[in-house]
């Protein structure tokens, strides 16, 4: 049976009077598609920064990859990526040296190679030498994806990985990922507004909402215990306060 | 030896000058691609090198005491711009981070926030050698003044005050990641505020009386001291050095202690995902 590669218990973060994260419980197996969903709010980028070490949590444990985040977070930091349309790669660098700078952060032993697998993969090769500031939004996110995937991480998070792509586009890159998970036994959580994506890729969904796990199954399990035709039905009975059992209730 | 620890060493868990010398590629990259930023590198000391430089001509002609210290405000401009162009290398490549969003991509990588430092340390040198050594270069010609004619003392000079610009550049840093990009301007305004009592263009005894222990507080005042005696005297004054040295260990260590401080309250405060333009 595989192991946990994310196991968080009791996380909570407050800002202020403002809390954020909830006394929040939840783990993902090695080697499995999470997705994240919640309304704005919801405490999903809060939960993914605690993960990557990037902010501190008031309190609680949290473990990835087997390693104590809070303690111990430079060991597993180099099995770990992301990639957020949110947060930008330096605008006056060109993506190829955008890549090779992180290349050597990683520690990748030969970026050159490393650089043209990715960029054929990911079909990036005609804007590698253009500056990242000048792309488009799509891509940009393709170039941040090659950032996330560099060092081959045993541990992915997105947040919004296909936001700004157009449909072709988006249905390649998860058909990338889903291969890229497939092939290398990794972990990927994901946090999304596409119900159509999660659904897709993921095979467990934690639902978020006020910094807690309100709910939690897999696509298909959701949609039964909530009697829905797809998630995004299940998403709003849960943004609206209708828990499983009134819904089911109400469809038969 | 456990094994956690010769894993941790391999993998550069302390400290990694390979990740340091990634930080500074993405500085040199930055430099490489703009022209302009190269060329206002130097621009600014060698336009005031040239001013000095027809002041202390002028002044020679009309002062037996500068006629006889030739050259020296030239030094004292061109030492000044080392300390200023150090405190200006740190704090820009540091703005380069949050004015392009990038801190999260950086802390989520295995980049350790001393490297980060020492990388900003490391910009901020090439930043100044290659602000400063053309200016120097041209006083030759025209005012028949090289500054490396002080030899050694003058690379005492250089590093000290290279050091003490780069940690108020820290510290300074440390403040406008505390307290966000509004503050950005105390990354140009904070080194002004040492300039007075770090006797540039006179010496410290010109300060009144209360003020000079203020002054010798800092390395810069014992380095000003130093070069005008070698300027003048050809002596260098090895307790002037040794205070500038010690001095700045000092400084070095509270402006990476005001830095590191600073990043941690970032992340509790969740702003490395948020800080950006």
């Amino acid at each position: 049976m595989p192991g946990l590669a994310i196991k968080v218990e009791n996380l909570a973060k407050t800002f202020g009077d403002v809390v954020a994260v909830d006394a929040l419980n939840f783990d993902v197996r090695v080697g499995e598609i999470a997705g994240l969903l919640g309304g704005n709010g919801a405490g999903k980028t809060t939960t993914i920064s605690m993960i990557l070490g990037l902010l501190i949590p008031t309190s609680g444990s949290l473990k990835v990859l087997g390693t104590d985040m809070l303690r111990h977070r430079y060991r597993v930091l180099p099995r770990i990526n992301f990639s957020s349309p949110y947060v930008d790669l330096p605008k006056r660098l060109t993506s190829r040296e955008n890549l090779m700078v992180y290349s050597k952060l990683y520690g990748i032993p030969d970026p050159a190679r490393r650089l043209a697998a990715l960029a054929d993969d990911l079909d990036i090769d005609a804007l590698l030498d253009r500056p990242f500031g000048e792309l488009s939004s799509g891509q940009k996110t393709r170039v941040s994806l090659a950032k996330s995937l560099l060092n081959e991480p045993d541990l992915l998070l997105l947040d919004e990985p296909t936001a700004s792509l157009d449909p072709d586009t988006a249905d390649w890159i998860r058909t990338y990922l889903k291969t890229y998970q497939q092939q290398h036994g990794a972990t990927i959580l994901l946090a999304s507004h596409n119900m159509a994506e999660v659904e897709r890729l993921c095979d467990d969904v934690l639902m978020m909402k006020q910094g807690k796990v309100v709910d939690r199954d897999s696509p298909a399990g959701l949609l039964t215990k909530y009697g829905r035709a797809n998630l995004e039905d299940v998403f709003l009975d849960i943004a609206r306060g209708r828990n499983s059992e009134q819904t089911t209730e109400g469809v038969s | 030896m456990p094994e956690s620890v010769t894993n941790n060493r391999r993998n550069g868990y302390y400290f990694s000058s390979r990740r340091v010398g990634a930080m500074v590629l993405r500085y040199f990259y930055l430099l490489r691609g703009s022209i302009p930023r190269i060329v206002e590198l130097a621009y600014w000391p060698t336009m005031q090198m040239m001013i000095w430089g027809f002041m202390s001509q002028f002044l020679a002609q009309h002062s037996e005491w500068f006629m006889q210290a030739g050259g020296i405000l030239i030094a004292a401009v061109l030492l000044w711009d080392v300390m200023f162009r150090s405190n200006i290398g740190v704090s820009i490549s540091f703005l380069e981070e949050m004015w392009s969003r990038n801190l999260g991509q950086l802390f989520a990588s295995p980049l350790r926030p001393y490297e980060w430092a020492a990388s900003l340390l490391a910009i901020s040198a090439i930043r100044t050698l290659i602000g400063v050594v053309p200016a120097a270069l041209l006083a030759i010609p025209l005012y028949h003044y090289s500054i490396f004619e002080m030899g050694l003392p003058l690379i005492a000079f250089f590093v000290n005050l290279l050091v003490f610009g780069a940690a108020v550049g820290l510290a300074v840093s440390g403040l406008v990641l505390r307290c966000g990009l509004g503050a950005e301007s105390l990354a140009w305004a904070v080194i002004f505020a040492v300039a007075p009592l770090s006797g540039i263009y006179y010496p410290i005894s010109t300060l009144p009386d209360w003020l000079q222990p203020v002054a010798y507080s800092l390395p810069s005042a014992h380095v000003f001291e130093g070069m005008r005696a070698a300027a003048i005297d050809g002596l260098f004054l090895q307790d002037r050095f040794v205070w500038a040295v010690s001095l700045n260990v000092v400084y070095l260590a509270l402006g990476l202690g005001v830095f590191l401080l600073a990043f941690r309250g970032a992340r509790h405060r969740g702003q490395l995902l948020q800080m950006g333009e």
